[in-house]
């Protein structure tokens, strides 16, 4: 009511305050994306603002939004305050049930045949035991794919995340070059993408929709932090392998039970993989000691083309 | 006057070249013309298809444009830095050779940056690294270095033929239609050799040169660092920078000399290249190749004698006779010994085999730059574990190949169309001689 009379860039500024919304439909503003679908105008929409006001918002502003609220992109460059994410994951719980790969394909909308969420297995050498490794994103803290960016385009944030900005994105693959851990993929062509999925708000925080010629990864769904929740993979595995959480609070959760991180890190000989190459990782193993499964139970029933992959291993 | 007069008759001499194009000429200009259409055929399709139809993927993200990229763009440094040199040190038989070496500098210089650009998934936003340059970044070093050198090498070529573009344009007895005249006219920036311009010109000449001369050292180190800068096995090294700036001098020295061999018999310039030229650009070919060997020795040894694991795997890929052992003999056979064998020995330093060594050499250099790139992509520090073989091997498709052939045959054409602008050999350059 009181932005009634207001111009129409406080109306907007206002409007981009409007963080977490009450109602089912999300907002994303009009002056950081012009996709998805037209309102009609002139209507108003009475939403409640972070500081508890009423405000009345024009209709035309209100667009439908992926699975959670839009973010600016400076606040997607940003980071969630005073956050420091952190995963852990355990390997003596992974028996290759590839659960997490498909819950992540699935929220980002990406096809069959990419992988951002890659499980590997894992043979030291010839006489140490093969194991499943679920590998995501390290979000280093000294990451080599965000040094090299010449634009920008992936970014370190304050709570720890590494992230990508596909608008921005040149697509020159220098990051994927210098990603140790082959984490990163490229769109070789245009995604086939729904309609639906295409026409969405692209924000870095949700990754979606692809787009061709540049290069996406994990994220650690930030959208889904956001909303309090943990990222798909984590709550997608059977077996508890993936604890997700927060190094500031020491608490990691794997949906099942919650912990202390530094606690666990301690009890189970938690490391970071290729701690000699100095990229830091955020991300933290448990080693495939005491396991839940023997490693070969992992092969069974893989499709022939995912079997194959490890040949040379098993 | 009577050095005017001689270098008039000298002029006539060459007059052939740039007054009409032989049939042959033309016949060429038409094969290179079909190449470059195949070309835009297969850039059509990149850009409307997407990067799909190259080989490269998740694995081996650089191709065969990084290695086309790498191998002009160091011809190009190749011919700054040697016409630099010479002119700096006045060494007394340059002038035949600083003019082709400038041709040559500019003609990859202009080519190599396409082939980035190639390779780079959306460059309808490459205004974003103007917009949103990251400091940190060695590709910005990279655009940085190459926007300065290029603006450099272009001034550098512009000065030293201004005064042969007023010596064109005074020859009446030169036949060439009236719009030629006039764009030397207009090229020569009206000098007429008086005394302030001479001193001018010659002293901006030669700050340039010696500008050049650092400035390849730099941007040959840059280009290295692009790859130096990576976590990789066989990239992360440190003698990189230094290991590239000796490559392109040796590959840009071998180009010129191919270039000067077809020149000297395409436009009968026996008496002005003659076989002392052939003598003592083998003479640099042969000191340059050795000091290339010396590194690659010093790098393969360590890596080997170290043998860690992931340096010992891309070894063994370039050792192994069924990946790429034969490439990577022959790279180091026709890049190192070759053009020492047939420089050192007396009865082979003659013009046809010396230029036939560095025909091969270059070769052998460019198939260096693929070894560099790819081999190393192949083998990333986590096992691939992917059944898409595509994924695992990297083979170039015809599109990667046919702007490839479509690169080189711009830096054909660009020659071919220069020679018929600008004489092979710097004519007004001989004038002081005569002076003296």
């Amino acid at each position: 009511m009181q932005n009634s009379d207001n111009t129409h860039g406080n109306e907007r500024r206002d409007f981009i305050k409007l963080t977490v919304l009450g109602a089912a439909a999300a907002a994303c503003g009009s002056a950081i994306c012009s996709c998805g679908k037209k309102e009609e105008e002139g209507k108003k929409v009475k939403l409640l603002s972070p500081d508890g006001k009423l405000v009345e918002v024009d209709s035309k502003h209100l667009k439908p939004v992926h699975k959670t609220v839009g973010v600016s992109n400076e606040e997607a460059r940003h980071g969630i305050p005073g956050r420091k994410f952190v995963m852990v994951i355990d390997l003596a719980k992974c028996g290759n049930a590839r659960k997490c790969v498909t819950a992540c394909q699935k929220m980002h909308h990406l096809p069959e045949e990419k992988e951002w969420l890659q499980v590997k297995l894992m043979m030291d050498n010839p006489e140490s035991a093969p194991y499943w490794f679920p590998k995501t994103c390290f979000h280093c803290d000294n990451p080599p794919c965000v040094k090299v960016c010449p634009v920008d385009a992936t970014f370190k944030r304050q709570d720890g995340l590494v992230l990508i900005d596909s608008d921005r994105c040149i697509g020159c693959k220098f990051c994927m070059a210098a990603c140790p851990y082959s984490t990163r993929v490229f769109n070789w062509s245009e995604p086939d993408l729904p309609e639906e999925v295409a026409g969405l708000c692209y924000s870095p925080e949700t990754s979606v929709p692809s787009k061709v010629g540049t290069v996406e990864k994990c994220d650690f769904c930030p959208d889904m932090v956001r909303a309090g929740q943990l990222p798909d993979c984590v709550t997608a595995c059977p077996n508890g392998v993936f604890y997700f959480g927060d190094e500031n609070e020491d608490v990691v959760s794997n949906g099942e039970e919650t912990v202390r991180f530094s606690q666990l890190i301690k009890d189970k000989s938690g490391y970071r993989f290729m701690e000699d190459l100095g990229t830091q990782p955020r991300v933290w193993y448990l080693p495939p000691t005491d396991r839940l499964f023997p490693v070969e139970r992992g092969l069974d029933d893989l499709p022939e083309n995912i079997k194959n992959r490890f040949n040379d291993v098993m | 006057m009577k050095a005017s007069i001689s270098a008039n008759e000298r002029l006539k001499y060459f007059a052939p070249q740039i007054e009409k194009i032989s049939l042959g000429t033309k016949a060429w200009i038409a094969i290179l013309l079909l190449f470059i259409v195949a070309g835009g055929v297969a850039l059509y399709q990149q850009i409307a298809i997407g990067h799909v139809v190259t080989g490269m993927r998740d694995n081996v993200i650089w191709g065969l444009y990084i290695a086309n990229f790498i191998f002009f763009i160091g011809i190009s440094y190749a011919g700054a830095i040697l016409s630099g040199v010479l002119y700096v040190f006045k060494v007394p038989w340059r002038r035949p050779i600083v003019r082709i070496a400038g041709l040559v500098t500019i003609a990859a210089g202009l080519i190599g940056p396409i082939f980035i650009l190639l390779c780079i998934g959306r460059f309808d936003r490459m205004h974003h690294l103007f917009l949103y340059p990251r400091l940190q970044s060695p590709i910005t070093w990279d655009v940085m270095a190459i926007c300065t050198y290029l603006v450099g090498a272009i001034l550098y070529l512009y000065l030293t033929l201004i005064r042969d573009f007023s010596l064109y344009s005074d020859a009446e007895f030169l036949s060439i239609p009236s719009w030629k005249r006039k764009l030397y006219k207009t090229l020569s920036l009206g000098y007429k050799g008086t005394e302030v311009q001479k001193k001018q010109l010659k002293s901006a000449t030669k700050l340039l040169a010696i500008v050049m001369i650092p400035l390849v050292v730099i941007i040959s180190s840059v280009l290295s660092w692009i790859f130096g800068m990576t976590l990789r096995p066989g990239w992360h090294s440190s003698i990189f920078g230094p290991y590239f700036v000796i490559a392109s001098i040796l590959t840009g020295v071998g180009v010129i000399i191919v270039i000067m061999w077809t020149f000297r018999r395409l436009y009968n310039l026996k008496e002005y290249l003659t076989e002392k030229h052939f003598t003592y650009m083998g003479f640099i070919m042969l000191v340059l190749a050795a000091g290339y060997g010396y590194f690659s020795f010093s790098e393969y040894l360590t890596g080997w004698y170290g043998s860690e694991k992931w340096d010992s795997e891309v070894l063994s890929k370039l050792f192994d006779t069924s990946e790429y052992g034969w490439w990577f003999l022959f790279s180091n056979l026709f890049a190192i010994v070759l053009p020492i064998i047939v420089v050192a020995l007396p009865k082979l330093r003659k013009p046809g085999p010396i230029a036939f060594s560095a025909l091969l050499m270059v070769l052998a250099m460019w198939v260096k730059r693929y070894l560099i790139v790819v081999p190393t992509l192949e083998t990333p520090l986590l096992p691939v574990q992917d059944t898409r073989m595509e994924y695992v091997h990297y083979v170039a498709t015809w599109q990667e190949w046919a702007l490839t052939f479509a690169g080189i045959a711009t830096f054909l054409l660009i020659f071919i169309i220069s020679s018929k602008l600008v004489t092979i050999v710097p004519t007004s350059d001989y004038i002081d001689d005569e002076k003296a």
